[in-house]
């Protein structure tokens, strides 16, 4: 089977550094342009969103070329898929145009482990379902890593639906492969206690105030209101009591980072006033996206 | 007149204590008598020295998929895959298109299970019309073309008054009612069970409580009615302690568990890999040892595959569109001596009255045991022989197992229906 990256879970610690090292290799110096690399020269990714992604799409679009690589984006909605074609006569016959990887995100948990057991072609997962988004937590270790030096003896809240967030459980696996203290706080049908024993390291609460005091970092997650139809939580209330605002980092630590994955909702999870601030790593996170997607893309192609 | 003398086998029948090394003599399809040096003039012989000859077995919970989804299995195809897992009877599931939920489906199944099954074929009919949990299906006049029992497995009856009525009726015409237990709203969006495996796959969650709560709002019911009620694939370790006290207050409750559920647990699923996925779902190692443990206390009467073919396209999908179930008659005598037998926990006789009388006895069958004068049905098996499962040469039409390639110590040798062998071992 060839090496994509499915998900951190199954990553060593070595792993995570080694590319968290290539990834600040590829972080521009402040005001530099890029030059293209031809690291790449010749390979072709194939982009293919089953879910439709702007930020990840563009991130992962920039880091091939920065790279010299070709890259095709294939949206879900027009394609095949909208016939009825199988993922796996989908990414069959995607297969056969030879791209050199795939870097795939999906609606359904697992799928891009699912196909990997029959495709001869590396995938990279942008995105499955409610399980992983890897890159996403590379991008954040490497914006927590550039404010603070390093993972070690941090403290970090990570608000919102857990339950329901790749990005949650990407950022647990990663972090806690650092022996960092982790906090998952939310409503409490968001934060099952199963989630407690996934990595070490973890505790919850469904107290915000607990949950940013003594934190370095704040990881707010994006609230998907589409889930308040399965009775998960009473929406009207959700800002009162898990969005971030001013009084919140008041009572944080004086330097705390406060970090979002995207796209924000101004007044739902995170305040503008917060989302603003000099507190803030919102944007640093978009940049190291590119960063971190041009080591992984490396990392899959080169080996 | 056809006859056949089994010989020298340890012949294992519990429903008359009997276990001794023995003959069994057939004639014309019956079983005429069992003693030592018995012969007969032109009878053929079967050297059964070293191996166990038992009444055949019964997988009281199955699904043949026709007629509607003939592509999955047929009743004929199914029928070999039971006789190559050393079932002579099979009761088939209601759930096929058109449910059978009439007298008309029912002499259908049994018309096609006449020509073209191997084994003993006996219909269950639907609860409801259609399965859909709503108005009562035609119960009398299914009872009447030849239905064992009643159930609307897959589908739970949601409404209590609904399960309540129907139960009632079971009880007028004394046949059992089986039911699917699992609150459809608590489960919702689920696929595998809810735990720290789900929250670690993000995967929805199919909570223990679903289960549960549908166990005692039934035993509540099958109280209130006294009707004959029997709970299908048992795996939760709540669910199987409610059963014990149900029997404990008198009731007539049954209760089978599937092989899988005493042998994997949630953890032992490969990631996202769908043929460990079915209902209700691979669940916690607590459960499976709940359930391990009602198989050898007498909360559980029978072992039932709940054998479930899907065709290899539909379990190729993202793991969250695959369909539920897995096929299971050819892996189930291997699995209960692997789990069973070999370990200790359950003695010879005891495992075999979970294939036989267990289920004769929940569904008034006069197979499952051995006295004169009942059907000639036959299992013979081994205890140490050593062999692989290869799924690819399964008679089934369906390739869903967890159990390709799993080793196994025992299993089915000769399997004999009214006396003629319908499969031998190669």
């Amino acid at each position: 089977m060839p090496a994509g990256l499915l998900d951190i879970e199954s990553l060593s610690r070595n792993d995570v550094e080694a590319i968290l090292a290539r990834s600040k290799f590829f972080q521009p110096a402040a005001g530099q342009t890029f030059k293209r690399l031809d690291t790449l020269r010749g390979r072709t990714v194939v982009n293919l969103f089953f879910e439709s992604s702007t930020r990840t799409r563009t991130s992962f679009e920039i880091a091939a070329r920065r790279l010299g690589a070709d890259i095709l984006s294939i949206t879900a909605a027009g394609s095949s898929v909208s016939k009825g074609e199988s993922l796996v006569d989908t990414l069959n016959t995607l297969g056969a145009m030879r791209p050199d990887a795939i870097v795939m995100r999906h609606s359904a948990s697992g799928a891009p482990h699912f196909l990997s057991r029959y495709l001869p072609i590396p995938i990279v997962n942008a995105g499955d379902g409610t399980h992983e988004h890897p890159t996403q937590a590379l991008l954040d270790a490497l914006t927590i890593i550039d404010r603070r030096g390093s993972l070690d003896g941090l403290r970090i809240a990570i608000i919102g639906d857990i339950a329901h967030s790749r990005v949650a459980r990407s950022n647990i696996f990663l972090l806690s492969k650092f022996g960092v203290q982790i906090v998952l706080c939310g409503p409490a049908s968001l934060v099952p206690s199963e989630l407690a024993s996934i990595a070490p390291g973890i505790e919850l609460t469904t107290d915000i105030f607990k949950a940013i005091d003594n934190a370095h970092v704040i990881m707010m997650l994006r609230v998907q209101l589409e889930r308040q139809h399965e009775a998960a939580f009473p929406a009207n209330e959700y800002f009162q009591f898990f969005g971030l605002r001013p009084e919140h980092i008041e009572r944080a630590k004086p330097d705390v980072i406060v970090m979002h994955p995207g796209p924000i909702n101004r007044g739902r999870e995170i305040s503008s006033e917060v989302a603003d601030s000099q507190r803030s790593a919102i944007l640093n996170q978009v940049e190291n996206g590119i960063a971190v997607r041009m080591a992984v893309l490396e990392r899959v192609l080169m080996q | 007149m056809s006859r056949l003398v089994v010989k020298n086998g340890r012949v294992i029948d519990p429903a008359s204590n009997l276990d001794r090394v023995c003959d069994v003599a057939v004639e014309d399809g019956l079983i005429q008598h069992i003693g030592e040096n018995l012969s007969a003039p032109g009878a053929e012989e079967f050297d059964a020295s070293g191996l166990i000859v038992a009444p055949g077995f019964i997988d009281m919970h199955v699904h043949l998929r026709e007629p509607g989804f003939e592509h999955a299995e047929t009743i004929e195809s199914g029928s070999r895959a039971a006789a190559a897992g050393g079932f002579t009877s099979i009761c088939c599931m209601p759930n096929t298109q058109p449910v059978n939920d009439s007298a008309t489906v029912t002499s259908y199944i049994r018309d096609r299970a006449r020509r073209f099954a191997v084994v003993n074929v006996f219909p269950i009919g639907a609860i409801t019309k259609d399965s859909a949990g709503e108005e009562l299906s035609a119960i009398a006049s299914m009872k009447q073309a030849g239905i064992v029992a009643i159930s609307d497995d897959g589908k739970p009856v949601m409404n209590a008054r609904v399960a309540r009525r129907a139960m009632e009726f079971a009880r007028a015409l004394d046949l059992p009612y089986i039911e699917h237990c699992e609150d459809l709203n608590l489960s919702a969006g689920g696929d595998m069970h809810e735990g720290v495996q789900s929250t670690r796959l993000g995967l929805r969650g199919i909570p223990r409580s679903s289960e549960d709560v549908m166990v005692a709002r039934d035993l509540i019911l099958a109280e209130v009615t006294g009707c004959r009620y029997h709970v299908a694939h048992l795996s939760s370790k709540y669910s199987v302690e409610m059963v014990a006290f149900a029997k404990s207050r008198g009731l007539k409750v049954t209760a089978e568990a599937t092989p899988h559920h005493f042998v994997l647990a949630d953890t032992d699923m490969p990631p996202y890999d769908s043929n460990y996925k079915m209902k209700p779902p691979l669940r916690h190692t607590s459960d499976v040892a709940a359930v391990l443990q009602g198989v050898q206390d007498g909360a559980i009467d029978a072992i039932a595959t709940d054998h479930a073919p899907h065709p290899g396209a539909e379990k190729m999908q993202e793991f969250e569109r695959c369909p539920f179930g897995i096929i299971g008659l050819e892996t189930a005598i291997g699995l209960a001596l692997e789990r069973l037998y070999h370990t200790g926990k359950v003695p010879l006789p005891k495992l075999v009255s979970l294939f036989t009388s267990g289920p004769a006895g929940i569904l008034s069958l006069e197979q499952g045991s051995l006295r004169p004068g009942a059907p000639a049905d036959l299992t013979v098996f081994d205890l140490d022989r050593e062999w692989t499962y290869d799924v690819n040469r399964s008679p089934s039409k369906s390739r869903n197992t967890p159990f390709h390639g799993r080793k196994f110590k025992g299993g089915p040798v000769a399997t004999i229906v009214a006396g003629k062998f319908i499969w031998r071992l190669e």
